[in-house]
């Protein structure tokens, strides 16, 4: 029964988005708010049970209770947290300068050897290794090629000189790489979304009953 | 100490967190790992701020009476369930899954489905081809959406001369493929090296003190 409903549901919810394509109307309005207030309620108790609880919740009980007082440490974050509500308040809210700083500070330290390492490195080791294979004149045509739109549209993105002669011209190879590749990610997303259409047309077909058995009966 | 607090806090927390990852020594594993947790903990209260903004929102057009209050009665009724069946029954519970699996996902997998059709429209827009740019922007696109469904294979096998498909019976699957880890490898590998220079620098002028953008929400 809890999923017979669950499935229409599901089916009146799908229809209410698809009226859409008609125009807008209050049946999509409400499937959209619906998702907004879902989608918030979601991540405010994933973050409760993952975040909340773990983190802040069981460290300051232990403190309390068991007297490990090193657990009282997580008040520090809890105070830089607090102080993000400063910018509600326009005397104080230079306040939410320090977790900002913090955060900012961190991520950006994270970010620079992740970044070196995942992006730069690995990138231009993949781009290097081909040459490695010269099982073919396809594999080594193909091998150049790549590190030719890697340099052309590298060059294509600097700026900090003006494109003429050598750099324009290869420049000017870097836009011809640049847009096969934002076709190919064009066409790539499309066919994504077209899954995601059928997947969808397809949940109708299957549990729409009348419809399911119009289907079954052509079958 | 209102403007020279935060330049610390970023430097030392940069700087930190830039070379700890050289030293795998247990003491830095150990603070790495505290940070870590600081910076989930001070997420939740940014996440409270968020909903908290959403909330603060959606109870001013119910109080005004605005036009289409009533769908905010329909954001709180969703926030409310949705965090309470979660919070009190777990994220295992029964409800929370309920919801998950017959409101979330079928919501979430249709509006990005909607996307499709706007898609098409904006293709109709962007694919004119007009300039050699969009032609090839055009042709590649097509060359993906052909080598992805059934369809391109089965109109090439009853187009083609029998003895080319013979030959290559899946010909719009490999070319797609190839343009997807030839060319477009090349243009996403450089659009890559690229930004990650760029946000090396600006994580670098962040920990310097020269980037302060992101203190500009507070004037005081």
């Amino acid at each position: 029964m809890f999923n017979a409903i669950g499935i229409w549901v599901a089916i009146g919810l799908t229809i209410c988005v698809y009226s859409f394509l008609y125009k807008d109307n209050p049946l999509f309005k409400f499937a959209e708010h619906l998702f907004v207030g879902i989608s918030a309620g979601y991540l405010l108790a994933i973050a409760y049970h993952t975040n909340f609880l773990p983190y802040i919740y069981y460290p300051l009980k232990s403190a309390l209770t068991e007297g490990k007082y090193r657990e009282f440490s997580v008040l520090i974050p809890s105070l830089m947290g607090l102080m993000l509500f400063s910018r509600f308040v326009p005397r104080y809210n230079w306040m939410v300068r320090w977790p900002f700083a913090f955060l900012m500070g961190y991520s950006a330290g994270v970010k620079i050897p992740v970044i070196m390492q995942a992006d730069i490195y690995r990138q231009i080791q993949g781009t290097i290794q081909p040459f490695g294979d010269k099982s073919s004149l396809w594999a080594i045509t193909n091998a150049v090629m790549i590190m030719l739109g890697v340099i052309c549209t590298l060059i294509y993105f600097f700026f900090s000189r003006e494109r003429k002669g050598l750099s324009g011209g290869l420049s000017e190879a870097g836009i011809i790489f640049l847009m096969i590749g934002f076709g190919a990610s064009f066409g790539y997303t499309v066919m994504a979304r077209i899954s995601l259409l059928i997947g969808r047309v397809d949940f109708l077909l299957q549990n729409i009953p009348f419809i399911n058995s119009i289907v079954s009966n052509g079958r | 100490m209102k403007r020279q607090i935060p330049l610390i806090i970023s430097f030392v927390c940069g700087i930190f967190m830039l070379i700890q990852f050289f030293i795998p020594h247990p003491g830095f594993i150990s603070v790495y790992r505290g940070i870590l947790n600081w910076a989930r903990i001070i997420g939740v209260f940014a996440l409270i701020i968020g909903i908290g903004t959403l909330v603060r929102l959606h109870f001013r057009r119910i109080t005004r009476r605005s036009p289409g209050w009533f769908y905010s009665v329909v954001v709180f009724a969703g926030l409310i369930v949705t965090a309470s069946a979660g919070i009190i029954g777990g994220t295992r519970g029964k409800l929370f899954v309920w919801i998950f699996q017959n409101i979330n996902i079928p919501l979430d997998a249709t509006m990005f489905s909607l996307l499709a059709f706007f898609m098409a429209s904006a293709a109709y827009r962007a694919f004119r081809a007009r300039t050699l740019d969009a032609t090839l922007l055009l042709i590649a696109a097509v060359i993906v959406m052909f080598g992805r469904v059934p369809i391109g294979d089965f109109l090439w096998q009853a187009v083609a001369p029998q003895s080319w498909v013979d030959k290559v019976p899946f010909l719009p699957e490999q070319v797609a493929e190839w343009v997807m880890s030839g060319p477009n490898m090349a243009a996403r590998r450089g659009i890559m090296i690229g930004a990650a220079l760029g946000a090396i620098s600006t994580s670098l002028k962040i920990i310097l003190g020269i980037e302060r953008s992101h203190f500009a929400s507070s004037s005081q």
